[in-house]
């Protein structure tokens, strides 16, 4: 375990008092501590968006991307260094709106990054708006009477998208957070944690009440989460009860980067670009002769 | 006496072979020890749709085909109505005897008719009626003078491993019956032959893509991620298939916008990276050109044009980008633009984008096109100076460096070339953020102060005017002094030097070139090179002039006369000459 101190960031965070990103980020330390990696071994990358902000609040190495696009720029980095551990960090709005098809891919991709969803089912940034995550009927500046369509459902996309791992935590648990995350990072490809986060101004109705009288931990039913049925249920499980932890994990699927080739040796980042030797140009050249 | 210069044309169907056929004889003129240049011309169809492939063969080098035909295979009769009128007098049409072609036509344009038996050489000698390409191009060896055994050679690469060598021989039993055939009907009909040369020096094939390719991967490229889209895609497929073997990773990604991404999150942590596309992918990718601007990455992009707006003319070639890639963004960035204007210019643009975009921290675009990207050019060993390739990745901070360090990292550092120096993620003494809103110089988010803003912005925008002082050309071609000079930019090098060198052996002094190749930041010694200069003609490949425009802005010199072509085709030597000689006469200055 390593000490907590270590990612101290210099920058305060900038967040509501009381709003749900802050017990992400504690448990997000957390885990780092416990599983012993120092921050230059770990890479951050955020879109943009109240939770995006977060790299800035963690003293560890981080690139605050566009709305929408950490998740590519995360698996880039990952494929030119896979020594790195690679966390993108997104809203709900960045990671299952404009970065949909982005999310969609990664997921079937598995490439060995971790996924943290600030999920507060609002746009926060931009002060209100309903996000793909909004109940049907939530109100909001650009949903007066109410949103229409019917909300994502992140799990049950990453399940049948072929996602490996599946959880869901709660920002108000950060300690039962900071474990499901803990195994995110260790879980050898594409990890998704989704984390229900009360926005405490845009979002009156999926508070921390709301949630404190809803969640359950599934390690503490006899959910098996190897069980590609049970996980589909449990993904599909919303109202009265709501539950949080590991809902789906597969092992022994290779990661996308352990079938590539050119990348047993190690990444393109890990070693210094080279000249051509005299044998590789004269092999250029002779096919073109 | 035999002509050193010839120019033919395969056409035919979508799916007749036209494009390989082409492309495997431009092969085997090349090991005859000629220079060849072609032009391919296809439609956006896998099956149906009428095809062309020119070749152009002469001893001396040849930068660009020319409007007019000396040889036409022809491998249906829309072939021969199509381009019946590209051939010059006396040159003549290769055909498979059953065929119908418009007689009286042909006879009126003074064109001579070889008919063959393609198709029976093809079945009775070679078992298949695909092989009435091979057939055709025996026959046209042999009407141009030359020996068959380069054919053999290329037949032998084509099929020997792939499909076999009773294929192989099947095909090579064809061509020889063919040769035979039309050496003796029609050999001493044809006026023009083809030099045999002895012992040329080994002479390399390629295009422009395949050059930018190669560049790039001897200058250390080994990262690339695109999403397919013509005229790029060829760059792509290059160094993915290249890639096992120099540890290239590659990845086609969902969209244009993950695969720049994609290139940015690789370049972030080290990697050369870069991506591929042609303008509507480039469209797709604006915003991530500008992240790789704020956060300071490293980025080769790739742009080959082809005619827009919109899906525009996919397989067609144009310079209708430029003023997009100039400006594009939102706010302002410092980037780079190399248009390369042939296959040594490619190959260099290839490894130089790498060593600028590291030196710089930016974006490097390269911006070639259609006709650039796949019309193959025969080159000399030192027009691909891997000798030359350099790794620079300017000021990037090692391992060795980073434990030296005393005060803490700043990876914004203000400094006065705008350059602050690198270091990657993954050292203990280097743990920075990077925002892509506004940061101070140690990354931290800093999107609402004015004095922090007035540090950075400047700052990144000074490396441009760094990177000025490197910025390469305009090459002067021709004399140093000349009535006329002719300003061009990328592709239309070729055309524009060979109609410089036509207008000065008519009449000496007439015309020189001034070619751009390094357009942005705009080369400092443009000035004096216009100074110097006359009546300026600008050229290019769109409507509104946009060079010129550049030029304008850049330099305060207007172009005198605009020369453009907006058709989707390549600018040629003869398309300049036709419309200078239009623009006299309707101007009534005088003539050129
Ligand atoms: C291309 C682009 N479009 C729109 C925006 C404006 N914008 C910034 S954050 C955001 C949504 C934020 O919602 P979410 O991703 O759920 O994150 P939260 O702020 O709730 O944490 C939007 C629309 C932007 N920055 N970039
Ligand atoms: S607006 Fe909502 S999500 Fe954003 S910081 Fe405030 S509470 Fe958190």
């Amino acid at each position: 375990m390593l000490d907590l101190k270590l990612y101290k960031s210099e920058n305060r965070p900038t967040w509501c008092p009381g709003c749900g990103d802050f017990g992400i980020l504690n448990a997000i330390k957390q885990a780092l501590a416990q599983l012993e990696i120092w921050p230059h071994e770990v890479l951050f990358v955020s879109g943009i968006g109240c939770g995006s902000k977060l790299p800035d609040y963690i003293n560890a190495n981080g690139f605050t991307t566009l709305h929408g696009r950490a998740l590519p720029i995360a698996q880039g980095a990952k494929l030119a260094n896979p020594g790195l551990h690679v966390i993108a960090v997104t809203g709900d709005g960045d990671g299952y709106g404009i970065g949909g098809n982005h999310f969609l891919h990664a997921i079937r991709r598995n490439i060995n990054i971790t996924h943290i969803v600030e999920n507060n089912m609002v746009y926060g940034l931009t002060k209100g708006q309903y996000s793909p995550t909004s109940a049907k009927g939530f109100i909001s500046s650009t949903t007066p009477e109410g949103a229409i369509e019917r909300a994502v459902n992140p799990l049950a996309l990453a399940l049948a998208n072929g996602g490996t791992f599946v959880a869901r935590g709660f920002s108000g648990d950060p300690k039962h957070l900071a474990e499901i995350i803990a195994q995110a990072i260790q879980h050898p490809g594409y990890a998704l944690v989704d984390v229900l986060q009360p926005c405490v101004i845009y979002n009156r109705v999926n508070t921390y009440e709301f949630y404190e009288q809803r969640v359950y931990k599934l390690e503490e039913t006899d959910h098996d989460p190897t069980n590609p049925e049970q996980a589909w249920e449990r993904a599909h499980e919303w109202g009265e009860r709501i539950p949080i932890g590991v809902i789906y994990r597969e092992t022994g699927v290779p990661t996308y980067e352990e079938q590539v080739s050119v990348l047993q040796g190690g990444g393109p980042a890990q070693t210094p670009p080279r000249l051509l030797t005299e044998a590789e140009r004269e092999a250029l050249l002779a096919e073109l002769a | 006496m035999p002509v050193q210069d010839l120019s033919l044309k395969l056409a035919g169907e979508a799916g007749q072979g036209v494009e390989s056929n082409g492309a495997g004889f431009a092969r085997a003129l090349t090991r005859a020890g000629l220079y060849v240049y072609t032009a391919s011309d296809y439609m956006s169809r896998i099956r149906g749709g009428h095809n062309s492939y020119l070749i152009r063969a002469s001893a001396e080098k040849v930068r660009v085909h020319r409007d007019h035909l000396h040889l036409l295979l022809a491998f249906n009769p829309q072939a021969v109505t199509t381009h019946l009128g590209e051939l010059v007098p006396e040159g003549a049409i290769i055909y498979d005897e059953g065929m119908k072609v418009p007689e009286a036509q042909v006879a009126a344009a003074g064109v001579q008719l070889f008919p063959l038996p393609l198709r029976e050489l093809a079945e009775k000698v070679g078992g298949s009626r695909i092989m009435v390409n091979t057939a055709a191009l025996g026959a046209a060896t042999a009407v141009m003078g030359l020996d068959l055994s380069h054919v053999e050679s290329v037949i032998l690469d084509n099929f020997g491993s792939k499909k076999g060598a009773a294929v192989a021989e099947a095909n090579l039993k064809v061509a020889r019956a063919a040769y035979e055939t039309a050496g003796e009907r029609y050999a001493d009909r044809f006026p023009w032959k083809l030099p045999k040369v002895a012992n040329a020096p080994r002479r390399y094939l390629l295009n422009g893509n395949q050059a930018i390719a190669m560049g790039a991967l001897a200058g250390g490229c080994r990262f690339i991620s695109a999403y397919p889209m013509t005229p790029a895609s060829s760059i792509f497929e290059w160094l993915t298939a290249q890639g096992p073997k120099y540890g290239v990773v590659s990845k086609q990604m969902e969209d244009e916008i993950a695969a720049i991404t994609m290139a940015i999150g690789a370049s972030y942590v080290g990697a050369r990276a870069m991506t591929a596309t042609s303008g509507g992918g480039l469209s797709l990718m604006v915003e991530a050109l500008g992240l790789a601007g704020m956060a300071e990455v490293p980025l080769v992009v790739v742009n080959a044009m082809r005619p827009g707006p919109s899906t525009g003319m996919p397989t067609r070639t144009d310079q209708g980008d430029l003023l997009f890639v100039t400006h594009l963004a939102h706010g302002e960035f410092p980037r780079l633009i190399l248009a390369p204007g042939n296959v040594r210019q490619c190959f260099e643009a290839g490894y130089r984008a790498f060593n600028l975009a590291d030196k710089y921290q930016t974006p490097v675009i390269i911006l070639t096109d259609g006709f650039l990207a796949s019309s193959l050019e025969t080159v000399d060993l030192e027009d691909l100076p891997f000798d030359e390739v350099t790794i620079d990745r300017g000021e990037l901070l090692d391992g060795a460096a980073l434990d030296q360090l005393e005060e803490r990292y700043a990876r914004f550092r203000v400094t006065e070339s705008g350059i602050s120096p690198r270091a990657l993620p993954g050292h203990p003494k280097a743990v920075y953020t990077t925002p892509s809103d506004e940061h101070t110089e140690y990354g931290a988010f800093e999107s609402e102060d004015a004095a922090n803003r007035l540090q950075q912005h400047p700052k990144r925008m000074r490396k441009l005017e760094t990177a000025r002082a490197e910025m390469q050309g305009p090459t002067l071609y021709g004399p140093a002094d000349a009535e006329i000079t002719l300003v061009g930019w990328g592709s239309t090098l070729g055309a524009l030097f060979e109609a410089v060198e036509i207008l000065n052996e008519e009449r000496p002094g007439t015309a020189n070139l001034l070619h751009f190749t390094d357009l942005w930041p705009f080369p400092p010694a443009a000035e004096e090179a216009l100074a110097r200069t006359r009546r300026l003609v600008v050229v290019e490949e769109n409507y509104t002039g946009q060079f010129a425009r550049l030029l304008a802005s850049e330099t305060g010199r207007k172009a005198d006369h605009l020369i453009t072509r907006f058709d989707g085709r390549a600018i040629t030597p003869d398309y300049v000459l036709q419309n200078l000689k239009e623009a006299a006469v309707h101007a009534g200055s005088q003539a050129v």
